[in-house]
């Protein structure tokens, strides 16, 4: 295994990274319209990712920060190239951001009511992006000899990228839920469950569908390993939640998210932006990465920095072990 | 759709947008994350209450700022390979890496531990809580040494080879980019300057409150923390850009020759006070110059040679062929005293309140307060300031909270735009660095969709701000005294509310 392929699994480790935790606050931004009922609620549910939710978006910074290190071509075709969705994210990261630091800072009711609803888009549009992305990415877009993105905006939204799309609202929508249901007590904590359970069998229909529809179209062995272990974690996710096992739920429903990244990228290798044009402009891990030295050096700090990372992070996760309720929600500041 | 533009010129706008903005937020997240963790030091050593009373006021304004230093930075992350892709293919095995480095080592250890101070306090012991705003501020300190690395190889390519098969810069000796002269004295200069900013929010803020006779105590600290901040990073900031500057007149002397609109070459050769020229024909019309200055800041001594603006377009010339390498000379010329004006209108602030507020050196003790009273501003021996100019000192210092900002913005687009034509000097011209596949339509939409929206949320967070400053440092409650003694939390009331929530 040469050092590009230990950064094409590398890359793939932020970004199951990323979409298992960030999958999560994701799903419960969009919860903050489904479950909740007031804005106590409301707030019980955003103080759930309260403490995490910024370290969780470290790991999309480290996808691209690595990505642009390891894969610098893979890294300005896909930027320049998905350039209006990109900006779409990046105003709805910003604003995601904003708007969990100064909900609260003001009283009044359409200041709050306002950021609220932010809450809820701009966590529901990276959700449904990034599936749109990768779906495209897996698909292969329009890529010239120059390893140049010529294909315009509308290219990107093709019926298996939305269905793309979908797949990433729905999981991250579930793995929330059941991530609620972890994270709170009473009666949201059983009505989390519950909407888990409707959550759960939706994700899994929409997942089947898309992940035999890459299975057909660009498959193989280890692939369709992959495919299973999704679809047999997210039943067993479904399963466990209705038995009210939240933790083993939310455990199967991260093992799902694992898998269908991990399928998303086992299709593409050895490319990682497969050209619709020609395969001979296919963005490959020999032709997009960087050179051996600095693949090594990089190895290096990826080696050592991201045990760390899981270390002190899982720590955050320990200290803030507690289920919270709406009583445990101060008034006001 | 096509405008009649340099296709770089909308990219360049959009970077220059972008980046002065983001880094309003970054020189006071810098220095109020130390300034903050200094003073719950402070309370977790002495449990003096007006400690922990500041570290929640400086806390809570740390943390407005913070929350648009974050979200604007993961614009920076991405816009390289937005808007700059034939840079990034060019310099990505170089340049990329520290950027990385900055990921993995530096964003992870702010963002998660400054989740753990916020939600923390009643769910940590103190000193546990202390080394988490410790462990923020570290995070802060070394994310600005990654970035300032990568920016320094712009600014003088180091540890590089060509590889002409694959048409890219490679690297070949990490260590050299982290560690050239280049970046060691661009990080001295800009940690300095980034606590300089702090020290001035901090005597402004406090200055406001202590005019009105408001929340003294804390205000008090508060202050003689802040001078001492504004003095100390001030004197260190004109060290450090002396330093720089010495650097610069070695790696590049047509940005150090237009910073002094200096067109043809001198020795001795003096420093321009006010210039106005004619850039086309290439001469001053008026200039009002010291002299001999100029070689002293490029060189030590009063007499040696300094190159020209056309002495060294013309050898550029000879070096990299026909073309005009002369920067944009008026704003280089004016970014370049606009920033040591303002950073120093700072530090002369710093200086005379120190001095006015002076405890036990020289000061009688008749003049001297008592902790819970507005310090008397003495300037000769034995005689308070009259009301006048007392006022007037506060007005200057609540001011002064804007100078460096304004400083430190017209810094980095002097050394920016001063190595234009290239964005890595010598070795890649911006022209060559943008997005082909990126129409300027798509530039001008992102670029107007950023700054509406970068305007909007200034005025939300300057309001959120300004409330906060008028509110005041907090009471502190029962349970702000009794910190948690195990991690998790004590169990005591388990329905309890949480110290703090969203």
């Amino acid at each position: 295994m040469e050092l590009h392929d230990v950064w094409f699994v590398l890359i793939a480790v932020l970004w199951i990274g990323y979409f298992f935790l960030e999958g999560f606050d994701f799903g419960v931004g969009v919860l903050t319209k489904l479950l909740a009922r007031d804005r106590a609620e409301r707030r019980v549910l955003i103080n759930t990712i309260g403490p995490v939710w910024d370290g969780n978006e470290v790991w999309l910074l480290s996808a691209g920060g690595a990505t642009f290190a390891a894969f610098p071509e893979w890294y300005a075709t896909l930027f320049s190239g998905f350039y209006l969705p990109l900006l779409l994210i990046l105003v709805c990261l910003i604003v995601r951001g904003v708007a969990f630091e100064y909900r609260h800072k003001r009283e009044e009711e359409r200041w709050q009511t306002n950021w609220e609803h932010a809450i809820f888009w701009t966590s529901l549009v990276p959700a449904v992006m990034w599936g749109v992305a990768f779906g495209n990415i897996v698909r292969g877009v329009k890529i010239d000899g120059q390893k140049e993105y010529v294909g315009n905006l509308f290219d990107l939204l093709n019926p298996y990228a939305i269905l793309g799309g979908l797949v990433t609202l729905t999981l991250f929508t579930f793995h929330g839920a059941v991530f609620a249901a972890l994270k709170t007590v009473g009666d949201m904590r059983m009505r989390a469950r519950a909407l888990a359970l409707t959550l759960g069998l939706i994700t899994a229909a929409l997942d089947l569908g898309f992940l035999t529809w890459t299975q057909l179209s660009h498959g193989d062995g280890s692939s369709l390993v992959a495919m299973i272990v999704a679809v047999v974690a997210l039943v067993g996710a479904v399963v466990a939640i209705k038995a009210g096992r939240e933790g083993w739920s939310f455990a199967l429903s991260g093992v799902a998210i694992t898998a269908v990244v991990a399928m998303l990228f086992l299709t593409l290798f050895p490319n990682v932006m497969p050209s619709s044009l020609n395969e001979e402009w296919n963005l490959t891990v020999t032709n997009a990465s960087s050179s051996p030295y600095t693949l090594k050096i990089m190895t290096w700090c990826a080696g050592v920095a991201t045990p760390l990372v899981l270390l002190y992070q899982s720590w955050t996760y320990w200290v803030f072990r507690k289920r919270i309720g709406t009583q445990h929600i101060a008034d006001a500041h | 759709m096509d405008l009649a533009l340099a296709p770089e010129t909308l990219a360049r706008w959009q970077f220059g947008i972008t980046t002065v903005y983001h880094f309003l937020f970054v020189p006071l997240t810098i220095s109020l994350a130390a300034l903050t963790a200094g003073l719950e030091t402070a309370w977790v050593r002495t449990g003096k209450e007006k400690y922990l009373r500041a570290t929640k006021f400086w806390g809570k304004l740390f943390l407005i700022n913070i929350a648009m230093g974050v979200v604007t930075g993961i614009v920076q992350e991405f816009q390289f390979g937005m808007n700059w892709s034939d840079y990034s293919r060019f310099v990505g095995d170089v340049f990329g890496a520290p950027l990385a480095f900055e990921a993995l080592i530096a964003f992870f250890f702010e963002s998660t531990f400054i989740g753990l101070w916020i939600f923390g306090w009643d769910k940590l012991p103190k000193k546990i809580h202390l080394a988490c705003i410790w462990m923020v501020s570290i995070g802060t300190i070394l994310s600005a040494y990654f970035i300032l690395a990568a920016n320094s190889w712009m600014q003088h390519p180091v540890g590089y080879r060509i590889n002409e098969e694959r048409g890219r810069a490679e690297l070949t000796d990490f260590w050299h980019v982290l560690t050239q002269n280049t970046a060691l004295t661009q990080f001295f200069h800009t940690m300095t300057a980034a606590f300089l900013v702090g020290g001035a929010f901090m005597v402004g803020i406090a200055a406001f409150h202590l005019a009105r006779k408001k929340h003294i105590p804390v205000m008090r600290t508060s202050l003689r923390l802040g001078l001492i901040t504004v003095v100390v990073a001030g004197l260190l900031t004109a060290v450090s850009g002396d330093l720089l500057g010495k650097v610069m007149f070695k790696q590049q002397p047509m940005k150090m020759a237009a910073a002094e609109a200096l067109w043809d070459g001198e020795a001795p050769a003096p420093f321009s006070v006010f210039a106005y020229g004619d850039v086309e024909k290439g001469h001053n019309k008026v200039a009002i110059e010291i002299p001999g200055l100029l070689s002293f800041l490029a060189n030590d001594d009063f007499e040696s040679y300094v190159p020209g603006i056309n002495d060294v377009n013309k050898s550029e010339q000879e070096r990299f062929g026909p073309g005009d390498y002369r920067p944009n000379i008026p704003v280089t010329y004016w970014g370049f005293r606009w920033m040591i004006g303002f950073g120093m209108a700072s530090l002369a602030i710093g200086l005379i309140g120190l001095w006015l507020t002076r405890k036990k050196f020289l000061l009688p003790p008749g003049l001297r307060t008592g902790e819970d009273e507005v310090p008397n501003l003495v300037l000769f021996r034995n005689k308070v300031l009259n009301p006048r100019l007392t006022k007037w000192y506060w007005i200057f210092a609540l001011w002064t909270m804007g100078f460096p900002l304004i400083a430190s913005s017209w810094g980095w687009i002097f050394t920016e735009m001063g190595r234009q034509p290239w964005v890595v000097y010598g070795v890649l011209r911006t022209r060559d660095a943008v997005s082909p596949s990126v129409s300027q339509g798509e530039v001008l939409t992102s670029m107007i969709v950023f700054t509406l929206l970068y305007a909007v949320l200034a005025v939300i967070e300057v309001k959120l701000l300004v409330k906060y400053v008028k509110a005041g440092p907090p009471e502190l409650t029962e349970a702000d005294l009794n910190p948690p003694t195990k991690i998790g939390g004590d169990d005591r009331d388990a329905d309890r509310p949480m110290a703090f929530s969203y």
